[in-house]
Protein backbone atom coordinates (compact mmCIF):
# COMPACT_ATOMS: atom_id res chain seq x y z
CA UNK A 1 0.00 0.00 0.00
CA UNK A 2 1.96 2.80 1.36
CA UNK A 3 5.70 3.42 2.20
CA UNK A 4 7.80 0.18 3.85
CA UNK A 5 8.47 0.79 7.52
CA UNK A 6 11.62 2.46 8.88
CA UNK A 7 11.25 0.93 12.36
CA UNK A 8 11.37 4.54 13.53
CA UNK A 9 7.98 4.50 15.52
CA UNK A 10 7.12 8.04 15.90
CA UNK A 11 8.52 9.07 12.31
CA UNK A 12 6.35 5.84 10.54
CA UNK A 13 2.92 7.16 12.63
CA UNK A 14 3.78 10.61 11.70
CA UNK A 15 3.98 9.36 7.81
CA UNK A 16 1.03 7.55 8.02
CA UNK A 17 -1.07 10.64 9.03
CA UNK A 18 0.42 12.83 6.38
CA UNK A 19 -1.86 10.82 4.19
CA UNK A 20 -5.52 12.56 4.55
CA UNK A 21 -6.85 9.32 3.69
CA UNK A 22 -5.19 7.80 6.38
CA UNK A 23 -6.60 9.64 9.11
CA UNK A 24 -10.03 9.11 7.67
CA UNK A 25 -9.58 5.24 7.95
CA UNK A 26 -8.45 5.84 11.24
CA UNK A 27 -11.47 8.13 12.13
CA UNK A 28 -14.00 5.81 10.76
CA UNK A 29 -12.40 2.73 12.34
CA UNK A 30 -11.51 3.67 15.98
CA UNK A 31 -15.61 4.86 15.49
CA UNK A 32 -16.65 1.25 14.57
CA UNK A 33 -14.27 -0.11 16.97
CA UNK A 34 -16.44 1.02 19.67
CA UNK A 35 -19.56 0.70 18.81
CA UNK A 36 -18.69 -3.20 17.68
CA UNK A 37 -16.92 -3.74 20.62
CA UNK A 38 -19.83 -2.81 23.10
CA UNK A 39 -22.87 -4.33 21.05
CA UNK A 40 -20.76 -6.99 20.15
CA UNK A 41 -20.05 -8.08 24.27
CA UNK A 42 -23.75 -8.38 24.18
CA UNK A 43 -24.28 -9.99 21.52
CA UNK A 44 -21.72 -12.57 22.21
CA UNK A 45 -23.77 -12.48 25.68
CA UNK A 46 -26.76 -13.59 24.08
CA UNK A 47 -25.37 -15.90 21.45
CA UNK A 48 -26.74 -14.03 17.98
CA UNK A 49 -22.99 -14.13 16.69
CA UNK A 50 -24.76 -15.66 13.76
CA UNK A 51 -27.26 -13.50 13.62
CA UNK A 52 -24.28 -10.34 13.34
CA UNK A 53 -22.57 -12.56 10.32
CA UNK A 54 -26.05 -12.66 8.66
CA UNK A 55 -26.67 -8.61 9.03
CA UNK A 56 -23.27 -8.05 7.42
CA UNK A 57 -24.09 -10.51 4.80
CA UNK A 58 -27.49 -8.75 3.87
CA UNK A 59 -25.37 -5.82 4.00
CA UNK A 60 -23.24 -6.57 0.92
CA UNK A 61 -25.78 -6.61 -1.81
CA UNK A 62 -26.98 -3.34 -0.10
CA UNK A 63 -23.57 -1.50 -0.88
CA UNK A 64 -23.11 -3.26 -4.08
CA UNK A 65 -27.38 -1.58 -4.91
CA UNK A 66 -26.22 1.88 -3.63
CA UNK A 67 -22.83 1.43 -5.87
CA UNK A 68 -24.81 0.62 -9.09
CA UNK A 69 -27.40 3.27 -8.78
CA UNK A 70 -24.50 5.82 -7.96
CA UNK A 71 -24.96 6.23 -4.29
CA UNK A 72 -22.28 6.44 -0.98
CA UNK A 73 -22.35 2.79 -0.33
CA UNK A 74 -22.48 3.37 3.34
CA UNK A 75 -26.90 3.95 2.64
CA UNK A 76 -26.59 0.78 1.19
CA UNK A 77 -24.83 -0.70 4.37
CA UNK A 78 -27.46 0.41 6.94
CA UNK A 79 -30.61 0.66 4.80
CA UNK A 80 -30.17 -2.77 4.04
CA UNK A 81 -28.55 -4.20 8.01
CA UNK A 82 -31.45 -2.17 9.62
CA UNK A 83 -33.99 -3.64 7.35
CA UNK A 84 -32.81 -7.32 8.06
CA UNK A 85 -32.63 -6.55 11.59
CA UNK A 86 -35.93 -5.47 11.17
CA UNK A 87 -37.05 -8.69 9.45
CA UNK A 88 -35.48 -11.12 11.87
CA UNK A 89 -36.84 -9.29 15.26
CA UNK A 90 -40.07 -10.08 13.31
CA UNK A 91 -39.77 -13.64 12.85
CA UNK A 92 -41.20 -16.09 15.33
CA UNK A 93 -38.69 -16.29 17.82
CA UNK A 94 -37.32 -19.63 18.32
CA UNK A 95 -37.35 -21.55 21.91
CA UNK A 96 -33.89 -23.05 21.93
CA UNK A 97 -30.74 -21.31 21.82
CA UNK A 98 -29.12 -23.01 19.05
CA UNK A 99 -30.46 -23.04 16.07
CA UNK A 100 -32.82 -26.02 14.30
CA UNK A 101 -32.31 -27.91 11.24
CA UNK A 102 -34.63 -26.25 9.47
CA UNK A 103 -33.48 -22.57 10.93
CA UNK A 104 -30.02 -22.95 9.92
CA UNK A 105 -31.11 -24.31 6.36
CA UNK A 106 -33.57 -21.05 6.28
CA UNK A 107 -30.25 -18.77 7.72
CA UNK A 108 -27.97 -20.46 5.37
CA UNK A 109 -30.12 -19.79 1.92
CA UNK A 110 -30.96 -16.17 2.74
CA UNK A 111 -27.17 -15.27 2.93
CA UNK A 112 -26.34 -17.32 0.09
CA UNK A 113 -29.15 -15.49 -1.94
CA UNK A 114 -28.18 -12.29 -0.46
CA UNK A 115 -24.50 -12.71 -1.60
CA UNK A 116 -26.09 -14.13 -5.06
CA UNK A 117 -27.97 -10.61 -5.02
CA UNK A 118 -24.69 -8.54 -4.01
CA UNK A 119 -23.11 -10.29 -7.05
CA UNK A 120 -25.63 -9.52 -9.35
CA UNK A 121 -25.52 -5.83 -8.57
CA UNK A 122 -21.62 -5.62 -8.75
CA UNK A 123 -21.99 -7.33 -12.25
CA UNK A 124 -24.81 -4.72 -13.57
CA UNK A 125 -22.03 -2.08 -12.36
CA UNK A 126 -20.07 -3.06 -14.88
CA UNK A 127 -16.13 -2.54 -14.14
CA UNK A 128 -16.65 -2.49 -10.98
CA UNK A 129 -15.50 -6.27 -10.36
CA UNK A 130 -12.39 -4.98 -8.45
CA UNK A 131 -14.64 -2.95 -5.58
CA UNK A 132 -16.09 -6.31 -4.99
CA UNK A 133 -12.86 -7.37 -2.94
CA UNK A 134 -12.88 -4.23 -1.38
CA UNK A 135 -16.55 -4.57 -0.06
CA UNK A 136 -16.13 -8.29 1.08
CA UNK A 137 -13.18 -8.43 2.54
CA UNK A 138 -12.94 -4.45 3.46
CA UNK A 139 -10.27 -1.72 2.50
CA UNK A 140 -8.64 1.74 4.20
CA UNK A 141 -8.52 3.64 0.88
CA UNK A 142 -11.66 5.89 0.00
CA UNK A 143 -13.53 6.87 3.32
CA UNK A 144 -14.74 10.05 2.93
CA UNK A 145 -15.22 13.14 5.54
CA UNK A 146 -19.28 12.30 4.82
CA UNK A 147 -18.84 8.37 5.68
CA UNK A 148 -16.59 9.29 8.54
CA UNK A 149 -19.86 11.56 9.64
CA UNK A 150 -22.48 9.25 9.07
CA UNK A 151 -20.60 6.31 11.13
CA UNK A 152 -20.24 8.70 13.94
CA UNK A 153 -23.94 9.75 13.97
CA UNK A 154 -25.07 6.53 14.26
CA UNK A 155 -22.77 5.38 16.55
CA UNK A 156 -23.56 8.41 19.21
CA UNK A 157 -27.62 7.55 19.34
CA UNK A 158 -26.98 4.27 19.18
CA UNK A 159 -24.72 4.12 21.83
CA UNK A 160 -26.74 6.29 24.58
CA UNK A 161 -29.63 4.06 23.28
CA UNK A 162 -27.53 1.15 24.59
CA UNK A 163 -26.30 2.55 27.90
CA UNK A 164 -30.22 3.52 28.49
CA UNK A 165 -31.32 -0.05 28.10
CA UNK A 166 -28.41 -1.68 29.17
CA UNK A 167 -29.12 -3.10 32.39
CA UNK A 168 -32.41 -4.49 31.65
CA UNK A 169 -30.80 -6.27 28.39
CA UNK A 170 -27.83 -7.65 30.52
CA UNK A 171 -30.67 -9.19 32.77
CA UNK A 172 -32.97 -10.05 29.83
CA UNK A 173 -30.07 -12.24 28.48
CA UNK A 174 -28.35 -13.78 31.33
CA UNK A 175 -31.80 -15.14 32.36
CA UNK A 176 -34.67 -14.40 30.46
CA UNK A 177 -37.39 -16.06 32.14
CA UNK A 178 -36.21 -14.11 35.36
CA UNK A 179 -36.72 -10.88 33.51
CA UNK A 180 -39.66 -11.83 31.91
CA UNK A 181 -41.46 -12.95 35.63
CA UNK A 182 -39.94 -9.41 37.05
CA UNK A 183 -41.52 -7.65 34.10
CA UNK A 184 -38.85 -6.67 32.09
CA UNK A 185 -39.79 -6.51 28.09
CA UNK A 186 -37.85 -9.32 27.07
CA UNK A 187 -39.41 -9.68 23.51
CA UNK A 188 -39.19 -5.66 22.99
CA UNK A 189 -35.52 -5.26 24.66
CA UNK A 190 -34.28 -7.98 21.83
CA UNK A 191 -35.96 -6.64 18.50
CA UNK A 192 -34.32 -3.16 19.76
CA UNK A 193 -30.78 -5.03 20.37
CA UNK A 194 -31.48 -6.11 17.21
CA UNK A 195 -31.40 -2.89 15.12
CA UNK A 196 -28.52 -1.64 17.30
CA UNK A 197 -26.48 -4.72 16.02
CA UNK A 198 -27.71 -4.09 12.66
CA UNK A 199 -26.36 -0.95 13.09
CA UNK A 200 -23.50 -2.34 14.07
CA UNK A 201 -23.05 -4.33 11.69
CA UNK A 202 -23.29 -2.28 8.95
CA UNK A 203 -20.73 0.08 10.58
CA UNK A 204 -18.33 -2.94 10.79
CA UNK A 205 -18.98 -3.95 7.54
CA UNK A 206 -17.27 -0.23 5.84
CA UNK A 207 -14.25 -1.28 7.86
CA UNK A 208 -13.37 -4.92 7.73
CA UNK A 209 -15.83 -5.84 4.48
CA UNK A 210 -18.93 -7.56 4.99
CA UNK A 211 -17.55 -11.37 5.19
CA UNK A 212 -14.88 -10.50 8.03
CA UNK A 213 -16.93 -8.51 10.63
CA UNK A 214 -16.18 -11.62 12.55
CA UNK A 215 -13.07 -9.97 13.43
CA UNK A 216 -14.57 -6.84 14.98
CA UNK A 217 -17.95 -7.58 16.04
CA UNK A 218 -17.37 -11.25 18.04
CA UNK A 219 -13.38 -11.68 18.49
CA UNK A 220 -12.88 -8.44 20.87
CA UNK A 221 -16.20 -9.30 22.48
CA UNK A 222 -15.37 -13.10 22.76
CA UNK A 223 -11.85 -12.14 24.32
CA UNK A 224 -12.89 -10.26 26.95
CA UNK A 225 -15.91 -12.74 28.11
CA UNK A 226 -12.54 -15.24 28.27
CA UNK A 227 -11.17 -13.09 30.95
CA UNK A 228 -14.10 -11.79 33.02
CA UNK A 229 -17.60 -12.16 33.74
CA UNK A 230 -18.04 -8.39 35.09
CA UNK A 231 -20.01 -6.29 32.47
CA UNK A 232 -18.45 -2.74 33.07
CA UNK A 233 -14.66 -4.70 32.67
CA UNK A 234 -15.33 -7.05 29.66
CA UNK A 235 -17.30 -4.16 28.02
CA UNK A 236 -14.17 -1.90 28.47
CA UNK A 237 -11.76 -4.64 27.67
CA UNK A 238 -13.59 -5.67 24.76
CA UNK A 239 -13.71 -1.90 23.10
CA UNK A 240 -9.90 -1.75 23.98
CA UNK A 241 -9.16 -5.39 22.19
CA UNK A 242 -10.87 -4.03 19.01
CA UNK A 243 -9.37 -0.41 18.88
CA UNK A 244 -5.95 -2.27 18.89
CA UNK A 245 -6.98 -4.83 16.68
CA UNK A 246 -8.62 -1.96 14.08
CA UNK A 247 -5.42 0.40 14.73
CA UNK A 248 -2.86 -2.74 14.56
CA UNK A 249 -4.65 -3.67 11.32
CA UNK A 250 -4.99 -0.46 9.31
CA UNK A 251 -1.27 0.71 9.73
CA UNK A 252 -0.19 -2.83 8.44
CA UNK A 253 -2.53 -2.37 5.54
CA UNK A 254 -0.76 0.96 5.32
CA UNK A 255 3.09 -0.34 4.99
CA UNK A 256 2.14 -3.79 3.75
CA UNK A 257 0.98 -4.91 0.57
CA UNK A 258 -1.45 -7.00 2.28
CA UNK A 259 -5.43 -5.55 3.10
CA UNK A 260 -6.69 -4.77 5.86
CA UNK A 261 -9.34 -7.55 6.01
CA UNK A 262 -6.12 -10.53 6.72
CA UNK A 263 -4.32 -8.05 9.49
CA UNK A 264 -7.59 -7.31 11.69
CA UNK A 265 -8.69 -10.84 11.27
CA UNK A 266 -5.28 -12.24 12.25
CA UNK A 267 -4.97 -9.72 15.20
CA UNK A 268 -7.93 -10.42 16.41
CA UNK A 269 -8.14 -14.13 16.40
CA UNK A 270 -4.68 -14.38 18.11
CA UNK A 271 -6.03 -12.34 21.17
CA UNK A 272 -8.60 -14.90 20.93
CA UNK A 273 -6.69 -17.69 20.55
CA UNK A 274 -4.19 -16.00 23.89
CA UNK A 275 -7.28 -15.57 25.91
CA UNK A 276 -8.54 -19.19 24.80
CA UNK A 277 -5.36 -20.74 26.47
CA UNK A 278 -5.56 -18.37 29.76
CA UNK A 279 -8.96 -19.78 30.22
CA UNK A 280 -8.33 -23.45 29.71
CA UNK A 281 -5.03 -23.35 31.76
CA UNK A 282 -6.75 -20.68 34.40
CA UNK A 283 -9.84 -23.51 34.48
CA UNK A 284 -7.17 -26.29 35.12
CA UNK A 285 -5.99 -24.67 37.77
CA UNK A 286 -9.71 -24.46 39.36
CA UNK A 287 -10.65 -20.50 39.94
CA UNK A 288 -13.58 -20.26 37.58
CA UNK A 289 -16.12 -17.66 38.46
CA UNK A 290 -19.48 -18.94 37.30
CA UNK A 291 -21.54 -16.71 35.07
CA UNK A 292 -24.81 -18.10 36.19
CA UNK A 293 -23.38 -16.51 39.97
CA UNK A 294 -23.33 -13.22 38.44
CA UNK A 295 -26.73 -13.57 36.99
CA UNK A 296 -28.05 -14.52 40.35
CA UNK A 297 -26.43 -11.06 41.74
CA UNK A 298 -27.81 -8.98 38.63
CA UNK A 299 -31.44 -10.56 39.64
CA UNK A 300 -30.89 -9.46 43.73
CA UNK A 301 -29.84 -5.70 42.90
CA UNK A 302 -33.06 -5.16 40.94
CA UNK A 303 -35.86 -3.96 42.96
CA UNK B 1 -20.52 -10.07 -20.21
CA UNK B 2 -19.04 -11.39 -23.69
CA UNK B 3 -22.24 -13.48 -24.13
CA UNK B 4 -24.37 -10.37 -24.68
CA UNK B 5 -23.21 -11.10 -28.02
CA UNK B 6 -24.60 -14.73 -28.71
CA UNK B 7 -27.51 -14.35 -27.39
CA UNK B 8 -30.39 -13.26 -30.36
CA UNK B 9 -32.74 -10.73 -30.12
CA UNK B 10 -35.37 -12.88 -28.78
CA UNK B 11 -34.95 -15.00 -25.71
CA UNK B 12 -36.98 -18.08 -27.14
CA UNK B 13 -35.66 -18.45 -30.46
CA UNK B 14 -32.12 -17.85 -28.94
CA UNK B 15 -32.91 -21.15 -26.81
CA UNK B 16 -33.50 -22.88 -29.80
CA UNK B 17 -29.92 -22.66 -30.47
CA UNK B 18 -28.33 -22.98 -26.85
CA UNK B 19 -26.78 -26.36 -27.36
CA UNK B 20 -24.80 -25.27 -29.90
CA UNK B 21 -22.56 -23.50 -27.94
CA UNK B 22 -19.74 -25.86 -26.41
CA UNK B 23 -19.68 -23.75 -23.47
CA UNK B 24 -23.35 -24.29 -22.55
CA UNK B 25 -22.51 -27.96 -22.78
CA UNK B 26 -19.88 -28.14 -20.92
CA UNK B 27 -22.28 -26.07 -18.56
CA UNK B 28 -24.82 -28.37 -18.78
CA UNK B 29 -22.74 -31.53 -18.24
CA UNK B 30 -20.22 -30.22 -15.02
CA UNK B 31 -23.41 -28.92 -13.57
CA UNK B 32 -26.09 -31.73 -13.75
CA UNK B 33 -23.12 -34.37 -12.70
CA UNK B 34 -22.03 -31.45 -9.40
CA UNK B 35 -25.98 -30.86 -8.90
CA UNK B 36 -26.47 -34.52 -8.21
CA UNK B 37 -23.84 -34.30 -5.21
CA UNK B 38 -24.83 -31.02 -3.98
CA UNK B 39 -28.26 -32.71 -3.57
CA UNK B 40 -27.30 -36.05 -1.72
CA UNK B 41 -24.24 -34.53 0.31
CA UNK B 42 -26.78 -31.28 1.20
CA UNK B 43 -29.27 -33.65 2.28
CA UNK B 44 -27.52 -35.01 4.67
CA UNK B 45 -26.41 -31.80 6.04
CA UNK B 46 -29.22 -30.54 6.44
CA UNK B 47 -30.66 -33.71 8.13
CA UNK B 48 -27.82 -33.07 10.63
CA UNK B 49 -28.09 -29.16 11.01
CA UNK B 50 -24.65 -28.82 10.00
CA UNK B 51 -25.12 -25.72 6.78
CA UNK B 52 -22.86 -23.74 8.84
CA UNK B 53 -20.04 -26.35 8.61
CA UNK B 54 -20.97 -26.45 4.70
CA UNK B 55 -20.52 -21.83 5.12
CA UNK B 56 -17.38 -22.67 6.68
CA UNK B 57 -16.12 -24.68 4.21
CA UNK B 58 -16.41 -22.60 1.58
CA UNK B 59 -14.18 -20.53 3.19
CA UNK B 60 -11.84 -23.21 3.16
CA UNK B 61 -12.18 -23.58 -0.23
CA UNK B 62 -11.59 -19.93 -0.85
CA UNK B 63 -8.19 -20.31 1.08
CA UNK B 64 -7.26 -23.31 -0.21
CA UNK B 65 -8.24 -22.02 -4.01
CA UNK B 66 -5.79 -18.56 -3.31
CA UNK B 67 -2.85 -20.65 -1.97
CA UNK B 68 -2.52 -23.07 -4.69
CA UNK B 69 -2.20 -20.37 -6.77
CA UNK B 70 -0.49 -18.42 -4.90
CA UNK B 71 2.82 -21.22 -4.84
CA UNK B 72 1.62 -21.69 -8.70
CA UNK B 73 -0.83 -24.81 -8.37
CA UNK B 74 -3.92 -25.55 -9.99
CA UNK B 75 -6.49 -23.70 -7.36
CA UNK B 76 -8.39 -27.25 -7.91
CA UNK B 77 -5.76 -28.85 -5.77
CA UNK B 78 -5.68 -26.34 -3.36
CA UNK B 79 -9.52 -26.31 -2.91
CA UNK B 80 -10.00 -30.29 -2.92
CA UNK B 81 -6.74 -30.18 0.25
CA UNK B 82 -7.99 -27.76 2.34
CA UNK B 83 -11.54 -28.54 2.11
CA UNK B 84 -10.83 -32.09 2.81
CA UNK B 85 -8.84 -31.83 5.09
CA UNK B 86 -11.01 -29.19 7.35
CA UNK B 87 -13.73 -31.57 7.02
CA UNK B 88 -11.67 -34.44 8.59
CA UNK B 89 -10.70 -32.25 11.22
CA UNK B 90 -13.90 -30.45 11.87
CA UNK B 91 -15.61 -34.17 12.05
CA UNK B 92 -12.59 -35.28 14.39
CA UNK B 93 -13.26 -32.43 16.59
CA UNK B 94 -16.87 -32.48 16.50
CA UNK B 95 -17.10 -35.88 17.92
CA UNK B 96 -15.86 -34.16 21.23
CA UNK B 97 -18.61 -31.21 20.83
CA UNK B 98 -16.52 -28.50 22.50
CA UNK B 99 -16.21 -25.86 19.82
CA UNK B 100 -19.66 -23.46 20.06
CA UNK B 101 -20.61 -20.63 17.47
CA UNK B 102 -18.06 -17.91 18.60
CA UNK B 103 -14.65 -20.03 18.21
CA UNK B 104 -15.70 -21.59 14.82
CA UNK B 105 -17.04 -18.51 13.70
CA UNK B 106 -13.64 -16.73 14.87
CA UNK B 107 -11.35 -19.60 13.34
CA UNK B 108 -13.04 -19.81 10.24
CA UNK B 109 -13.00 -15.72 9.75
CA UNK B 110 -9.44 -16.09 9.93
CA UNK B 111 -9.23 -18.73 7.64
CA UNK B 112 -11.06 -16.26 5.17
CA UNK B 113 -8.73 -13.31 5.63
CA UNK B 114 -5.41 -15.58 5.13
CA UNK B 115 -7.57 -16.26 1.73
CA UNK B 116 -7.37 -12.72 1.35
CA UNK B 117 -3.36 -13.11 2.30
CA UNK B 118 -3.00 -15.38 -0.52
CA UNK B 119 -5.40 -13.11 -2.84
CA UNK B 120 -2.85 -10.15 -2.55
CA UNK B 121 0.16 -12.14 -2.58
CA UNK B 122 -0.97 -13.65 -5.77
CA UNK B 123 -1.64 -10.64 -7.06
CA UNK B 124 1.24 -9.10 -6.22
CA UNK B 125 3.89 -11.59 -6.76
CA UNK B 126 2.58 -13.06 -9.96
CA UNK B 127 2.25 -10.95 -13.15
CA UNK B 128 0.66 -13.69 -15.18
CA UNK B 129 -2.36 -13.76 -12.41
CA UNK B 130 -5.35 -14.37 -13.98
CA UNK B 131 -7.61 -10.69 -12.90
CA UNK B 132 -10.36 -12.67 -12.96
CA UNK B 133 -9.83 -15.17 -10.14
CA UNK B 134 -10.79 -13.83 -7.08
CA UNK B 135 -14.39 -13.70 -8.75
CA UNK B 136 -14.35 -16.97 -10.35
CA UNK B 137 -13.26 -18.25 -7.05
CA UNK B 138 -16.34 -16.86 -5.05
CA UNK B 139 -19.18 -16.97 -7.34
CA UNK B 140 -18.23 -19.19 -9.44
CA UNK B 141 -17.55 -19.83 -13.57
CA UNK B 142 -20.12 -22.55 -14.67
CA UNK B 143 -19.81 -20.27 -18.13
CA UNK B 144 -16.23 -20.86 -18.20
CA UNK B 145 -15.32 -24.45 -17.33
CA UNK B 146 -13.06 -26.26 -20.16
CA UNK B 147 -13.68 -29.31 -21.72
CA UNK B 148 -11.11 -31.02 -19.45
CA UNK B 149 -12.49 -29.41 -16.10
CA UNK B 150 -16.01 -30.75 -17.03
CA UNK B 151 -14.39 -34.50 -17.56
CA UNK B 152 -12.65 -33.87 -14.29
CA UNK B 153 -15.64 -32.64 -12.32
CA UNK B 154 -17.83 -35.25 -13.57
CA UNK B 155 -15.20 -38.19 -12.67
CA UNK B 156 -14.93 -36.75 -8.79
CA UNK B 157 -18.77 -36.17 -9.00
CA UNK B 158 -19.25 -39.98 -9.85
CA UNK B 159 -16.79 -41.00 -7.39
CA UNK B 160 -18.39 -38.72 -4.58
CA UNK B 161 -22.13 -40.22 -5.76
CA UNK B 162 -20.74 -43.91 -5.47
CA UNK B 163 -19.21 -42.43 -2.01
CA UNK B 164 -22.08 -40.90 -0.57
CA UNK B 165 -24.70 -43.96 -1.16
CA UNK B 166 -22.02 -46.52 0.28
CA UNK B 167 -22.30 -45.07 3.48
CA UNK B 168 -25.97 -43.38 2.84
CA UNK B 169 -27.88 -46.39 4.89
CA UNK B 170 -25.53 -46.27 8.47
CA UNK B 171 -25.23 -42.53 7.79
CA UNK B 172 -28.90 -41.97 7.77
CA UNK B 173 -29.19 -44.01 10.93
CA UNK B 174 -26.61 -42.61 12.59
CA UNK B 175 -28.27 -38.97 11.42
CA UNK B 176 -31.68 -39.57 13.18
CA UNK B 177 -30.92 -41.51 15.74
CA UNK B 178 -27.47 -41.65 16.93
CA UNK B 179 -27.75 -42.99 20.26
CA UNK B 180 -29.88 -46.14 18.72
CA UNK B 181 -27.21 -46.54 16.05
CA UNK B 182 -24.34 -46.70 18.45
CA UNK B 183 -25.97 -48.94 20.51
CA UNK B 184 -26.28 -51.21 17.74
CA UNK B 185 -22.89 -50.91 16.69
CA UNK B 186 -22.59 -48.30 13.55
CA UNK B 187 -19.27 -46.39 13.93
CA UNK B 188 -20.84 -43.06 14.47
CA UNK B 189 -18.14 -41.11 15.50
CA UNK B 190 -15.90 -42.11 12.22
CA UNK B 191 -18.54 -41.95 9.76
CA UNK B 192 -19.50 -38.04 11.17
CA UNK B 193 -15.16 -37.62 10.22
CA UNK B 194 -15.72 -39.00 6.88
CA UNK B 195 -18.99 -37.61 6.10
CA UNK B 196 -17.39 -33.87 6.72
CA UNK B 197 -14.29 -35.07 4.60
CA UNK B 198 -17.11 -35.95 1.99
CA UNK B 199 -18.82 -31.99 2.36
CA UNK B 200 -15.15 -31.00 2.13
CA UNK B 201 -14.56 -32.65 -1.54
CA UNK B 202 -18.68 -31.73 -2.47
CA UNK B 203 -18.15 -28.24 -1.40
CA UNK B 204 -14.95 -27.85 -3.72
CA UNK B 205 -16.86 -29.57 -6.27
CA UNK B 206 -19.84 -26.84 -5.91
CA UNK B 207 -17.71 -23.94 -5.68
CA UNK B 208 -16.23 -24.50 -9.62
CA UNK B 209 -20.38 -23.73 -10.50
CA UNK B 210 -21.60 -21.33 -7.91
CA UNK B 211 -18.41 -20.32 -6.05
CA UNK B 212 -17.18 -20.78 -2.94
CA UNK B 213 -19.73 -18.19 -1.28
CA UNK B 214 -22.95 -19.73 -2.55
CA UNK B 215 -22.66 -23.37 -2.61
CA UNK B 216 -23.83 -23.91 0.97
CA UNK B 217 -26.74 -22.29 -0.59
CA UNK B 218 -26.78 -25.23 -3.10
CA UNK B 219 -26.56 -27.52 -0.36
CA UNK B 220 -29.13 -26.42 1.94
CA UNK B 221 -31.85 -25.00 -0.21
CA UNK B 222 -32.87 -27.95 -2.54
CA UNK B 223 -32.48 -30.61 0.50
CA UNK B 224 -34.52 -28.43 2.96
CA UNK B 225 -37.21 -28.08 0.30
CA UNK B 226 -37.23 -31.78 -0.36
CA UNK B 227 -37.57 -32.32 3.42
CA UNK B 228 -40.42 -29.89 3.30
CA UNK B 229 -41.90 -31.43 0.58
CA UNK B 230 -41.88 -35.33 1.72
CA UNK B 231 -41.36 -37.13 4.99
CA UNK B 232 -39.69 -40.78 3.68
CA UNK B 233 -35.81 -39.54 4.25
CA UNK B 234 -35.13 -41.98 1.33
CA UNK B 235 -37.91 -39.78 -1.27
CA UNK B 236 -36.27 -36.83 0.41
CA UNK B 237 -32.66 -37.72 -0.34
CA UNK B 238 -33.20 -38.19 -4.39
CA UNK B 239 -35.58 -35.57 -4.23
CA UNK B 240 -32.97 -33.18 -3.26
CA UNK B 241 -30.37 -34.18 -5.97
CA UNK B 242 -33.48 -33.76 -8.45
CA UNK B 243 -34.19 -30.20 -6.91
CA UNK B 244 -30.99 -29.19 -7.30
CA UNK B 245 -30.07 -30.45 -10.47
CA UNK B 246 -33.45 -28.38 -11.45
CA UNK B 247 -32.06 -24.99 -10.58
CA UNK B 248 -28.70 -25.58 -12.23
CA UNK B 249 -30.43 -26.05 -15.62
CA UNK B 250 -32.89 -23.87 -14.98
CA UNK B 251 -30.23 -21.22 -14.19
CA UNK B 252 -28.07 -22.02 -17.08
CA UNK B 253 -31.33 -21.32 -19.44
CA UNK B 254 -32.28 -17.97 -17.41
CA UNK B 255 -29.21 -16.91 -17.81
CA UNK B 256 -28.55 -17.97 -21.06
CA UNK B 257 -31.63 -15.88 -22.27
CA UNK B 258 -30.74 -13.30 -19.98
CA UNK B 259 -27.21 -12.86 -19.95
CA UNK B 260 -27.17 -9.72 -17.97
CA UNK B 261 -27.90 -12.36 -15.04
CA UNK B 262 -24.74 -13.89 -13.58
CA UNK B 263 -25.32 -17.97 -13.82
CA UNK B 264 -24.26 -18.42 -10.21
CA UNK B 265 -27.36 -15.64 -9.53
CA UNK B 266 -29.54 -17.18 -11.21
CA UNK B 267 -29.03 -20.98 -9.83
CA UNK B 268 -29.15 -19.54 -6.44
CA UNK B 269 -32.50 -17.76 -7.28
CA UNK B 270 -34.57 -20.76 -8.57
CA UNK B 271 -33.02 -22.61 -5.65
CA UNK B 272 -33.93 -20.31 -2.81
CA UNK B 273 -37.58 -20.03 -4.84
CA UNK B 274 -38.05 -23.71 -4.77
CA UNK B 275 -37.36 -23.72 -1.03
CA UNK B 276 -39.68 -20.86 -0.53
CA UNK B 277 -42.27 -23.00 -2.67
CA UNK B 278 -42.18 -25.82 -0.78
CA UNK B 279 -43.59 -23.65 2.26
CA UNK B 280 -46.75 -23.58 -0.02
CA UNK B 281 -47.29 -27.05 0.96
CA UNK B 282 -49.49 -26.62 4.15
CA UNK B 283 -49.12 -30.14 5.27
CA UNK B 284 -45.61 -30.13 7.31
CA UNK B 285 -43.49 -32.81 6.78
CA UNK B 286 -42.38 -33.10 10.09
CA UNK B 287 -38.96 -35.05 10.48
CA UNK B 288 -39.45 -38.24 12.67
CA UNK B 289 -37.08 -37.90 15.02
CA UNK B 290 -35.17 -34.68 16.02
CA UNK B 291 -31.76 -34.86 13.55
CA UNK B 292 -28.91 -35.81 15.61
CA UNK B 293 -26.76 -32.80 16.67
CA UNK B 294 -23.19 -34.24 16.13
CA UNK B 295 -20.57 -32.28 14.88
CA UNK B 296 -20.19 -28.56 14.74
CA UNK B 297 -23.58 -27.36 14.03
Amino acid sequence: MGPGLSWDLAYDVQLMFSYPFMVNAFRAGTIVAVIAATIGWFMVLRRQSFAGHTLAVIGFPGAAAATWLGLATGYGYFGFCIAGALVIAALPQHTGRTASAEESAVIGTVQAFALACGYLFVSLYKGFLSGLTNLLFGTIVGVTDTQVLVLLLSAVPCLALLAAIGRPLLFASVDPDLARARGVPVRRLGALFLVLLGVAAAGTSQVTGSLLVFALLVAPAATAHKLTTRPSVGIAASIAFALLATWIGEALAFFTVYPIGFWVTTVSFAGYLAASLWRVSADRAGQRPQVTESAADLAEARP
Amino acid sequence: MSLQSLAAPNPIAALGHMFTHPFIVHALVAGTAIAIVSGLVGYFVVLRGQVFAGDALGHVAYTGAFAALAVGLDLRIGMFAATIGAGLILGLLGGRSVADDVTIGTVFSWVLGLGVFFLAYYTTHDSTSNGAANVNVLFGSLFGISTSATWAAVAVAFVLVVAILTIARPLMFASIDSAVATAAGVPVRALGALFLALVGATAAEASQIVGALLLFGLLAAPAAAARRLTSDPWRALWLAALLATTSVWAGIVISYAAPTLPVSFAIMTVAAALYAMSFLRQTRAAPATSPARAGVS
